[in-house]
């Protein structure tokens, strides 16, 4: 949902080319691997820029937005408890929103102090919940639910692409790529109430909210409780998974489609290999490197993905916190998130390009 | 200039649905107002949550307001979110990218870098977080804000194909001769590059709609009325409950339509730019098919000669 239309046509051409060749054995693996090694530095030092861009927004934002958020939040904290803050939470309040008594550098010294022991205060929304527990309470939620569903749905996809793009111009190729194609445009938060309104109010197959049943005791050595996880998560997870699978299919089709003409799988079809072996061990697994990578991506944007439909299912994940934070401009709970998410993404963008180098020994080569 | 019809059926598809949308866009409010006679907000309390009639042709929602008229009014806020951020992001976009790629050296690596950095933040959720903190952001601020964060994979792409112009004939040509960098730039390379460039600004319109339609639903999205917003207060007003579909179905049809009609558009630009993709597309394959027919027909004919 985040990207809708990604700029597909972009990164496979250049995935494409990589894909073209297989993996070969080089003579000099030690420049091979010095250039693995500065590509990596590069791609460390964007990580590190875009974490420290992040960091400045997040600092940034509130104090450039119209209304001051510090005197928001702290009208909001009155409100809320019927009592004025005391100075100690004041003065973490301007701390992280702006503090009119000091200059911006001495403001953003104690900004950074705080946000590196992940101290984001109190949230509003729960007060007087810290901002730390919310944020480990959703988290395993949403890393269990899209962490199975973008594997499933990975799988399925890249599967599905190899197949049509073994063959391309069948029936089943038309027919599937046709029909990923409308599912790829289709907004996740809108088929979200779709499934919930037929499977969980039409026919009362499915719970239609939350993420586990409130009458089994929570303990995650109760089978019950552990069978009701599975129940009350299985429309998200469809409603993911249905939605998912396209971008892979979608991918690993095309470049299939350009592997399968290249010189080596001809030439791997004319020594008479088996079909199956020519299509799964020469053309498929290289053309499987961007789905590869493509998965490392998509785990970090694991939570960011899931916010609308964790949303529509009321499911107690980070996406529905979230959104609940907003909806209570609970800017503590805002901040935490959007620097796990940021931290995620990174992290994940790191590994996806050292998977990438160990997987295909020219990346760094061509000089981009 | 003279416009061309693209030869690809599926790209005509693809343009006339994109073009019917912001048709409807546009008109959509007149129609509300002189074919329809009421307005988006009006409430019939005749009606109240009532079904697809000939009164009300898509029924009407918990408050009685027409949901044929919700949909029509939301149509321009979609798009209209949808055509100016998408402005934003490609002008963005070709000013980074066409300028990185083409100017080379420092100012490439800075703004490739600058691009790659801004294209690493999680889009959606900087944009949640940044409608968050406004309070109910103006049509035009949502907008900008959809715009500025979209740009940089088209950033990309566009310094790729700029990169490869300036290794080309002409512009070494254009360079030897003494032309200025900047003329260059904008009258000789830029035509070559506006198909790619139309055809991303399609992609990121439709990234614009969806963008709008997750904000809109989840609440933050300002007070316009748009396809996102009409789905969101459906959802809060129990719509899905209580199983007034005809509320909540068709706003997000007409996005996820809108989304396909793009992706045919862009099927049609990958197969041109990619000539692999195009082998694989069913009409040359028919095409091929023919021929080797034919070929088959004259060769037994010619061999039938021979033997006669």
């Amino acid at each position: 949902m985040t990207d809708p239309m990604p700029m597909m046509a972009a990164e496979e051409a250049t995935v494409a080319d990589r894909a073209k060749t297989p993996r070969r054995v080089g003579k000099r693996a030690d420049r091979r691997s010095g250039r693995a090694a500065v590509f990596l530095l590069k791609q460390l030092g964007v990580y590190v820029v875009t974490g420290f861009l992040a960091l400045v927004l997040n600092f940034v934002i509130p104090r450039f937005m119209p209304g001051d958020p510090a005197l928001q939040l702290a009208d909001r904290l009155r409100q809320q408890t019927g009592q004025s803050p005391s100075p100690d939470v004041m003065a973490k309040i301007d701390a992280l929103y702006g503090d009119p008594h000091k200059n911006l550098v001495a403001q953003f010294v104690d900004y950074v102090d705080h946000v590196v022991h992940f101290d984001f205060g109190l949230s509003i929304s729960q007060y007087p919940t810290p901002v730390k527990d919310l944020v480990w309470q959703a988290l395993p939620w949403t890393v269990a639910l899209v962490g199975t569903t973008t594997v499933i749905a990975w799988l399925i996809g890249t599967a599905l692409g190899a197949w049509t793009g073994w063959r391309p111009g069948r029936a089943v190729d038309s027919g599937l790529t046709s029909l990923s194609t409308f599912l790829h445009a289709v907004p996740a938060f809108w088929f979200a109430l779709l499934m919930l309104s037929l499977f969980s109010f039409r026919l009362g197959w499915f719970p239609s909210s939350g993420g586990y049943d409130p009458s089994v005791p929570y303990s995650l050595g109760n089978l019950w409780f552990v069978l009701s996880i599975l129940k009350y998560s299985f429309l998200p997870a469809m409603a993911l998974i249905v939605l998912g699978f396209s971008t892979w299919q979608f991918t690993m089709r095309n470049v299939m489609v350009t592997t399968i003409a290249e010189d080596y799988v001809q030439f791997a079809r004319a020594k008479g290999l088996s079909e199956r072996r020519v299509m799964f061990g020469y053309a498929a697994r290289n053309a499987m490197l961007p789905n590869i990578t493509g998965l490392a991506h998509a785990l970090g944007g694991v939570i960011g993905g899931v916010v609308l439909v964790e949303t529509v299912f009321t499911y107690p994940g980070m996406g529905y916190l979230l959104t609940q934070g907003v909806a209570a401009k609970d800017f503590p709970l805002m901040q935490a998130i959007f620097f796990m998410l940021v931290f995620a993404v990174l992290v994940s963008n790191f590994v996806a390009d050292a998977v990438y180098v160990l997987l295909d020994p020219r990346t760094g080569q061509e000089q981009s | 200039m003279r416009i061309r019809l693209p030869r690809s059926a599926r790209v005509r598809v693809g343009l006339g649905v994109f073009l019917f949308f912001c048709l409807v866009g546009v008109i959509g409010p007149w129609i509300v107002t002189h074919v329809m006679h009421t307005t988006a907000e009006h409430s019939d309390f005749n009606a109240v949550a009532a079904g697809p009639s000939w009164h009300h042709l898509l029924g009407t929602t918990t408050s009685g307001q027409d949901c044929l008229a919700q949909l029509l009014e939301g149509a321009r806020g979609s798009v209209f979110v949808g055509l100016l951020s998408g402005f934003i992001a490609m002008a963005l976009a070709a000013l980074v990218g066409v300028t990185a790629g083409f100017t080379g050296g420092i100012t490439d690596r800075l703004l490739n870098a600058f691009a790659n950095v801004v294209m690493t933040l999680p889009s959606f959720i900087l944009l949640i977080i940044v409608a968050g903190y406004i309070n109910s952001p103006s049509i035009l601020l949502s907008s900008a804000i959809i715009g500025l964060v979209e740009w940089p994979g088209g950033a990309r792409y566009l310094r790729a194909q700029a990169m490869s112009m300036r290794g080309r004939d002409f512009t070494t040509a254009l360079i030897a001769i003494g032309e200025s960098r900047w003329r260059i730039l904008v009258v000789e390379v830029m035509p070559h590059l506006t198909g790619i460039i139309s055809a991303m600004f399609l992609r990121a319109v439709v990234a614009g709609v969806f963008a709008q339609a997750g904000l809109a639903f989840l609440g933050i999205g300002g007070s316009t009325v748009s396809w996102g917003f009409v789905i969101g207060a459906a959802q809060q007003h129990g719509a899905i409950g209580l199983g007034l579909w005809w509320w909540y179905v068709p706003p997000g049809l007409c996005i996820a339509l809108l989304g396909t009609a793009t992706a045919l558009v862009n099927f049609g630009v990958d197969e041109v730019s990619n000539p692999a993709l195009r082998n694989a597309s069913s009409g040359v394959r028919k095409a091929m098919k023919r021929a080797e027919r034919e070929l088959a027909a004259r060769r037994s004919q010619e061999t039938e000669g021979a033997t006669a």
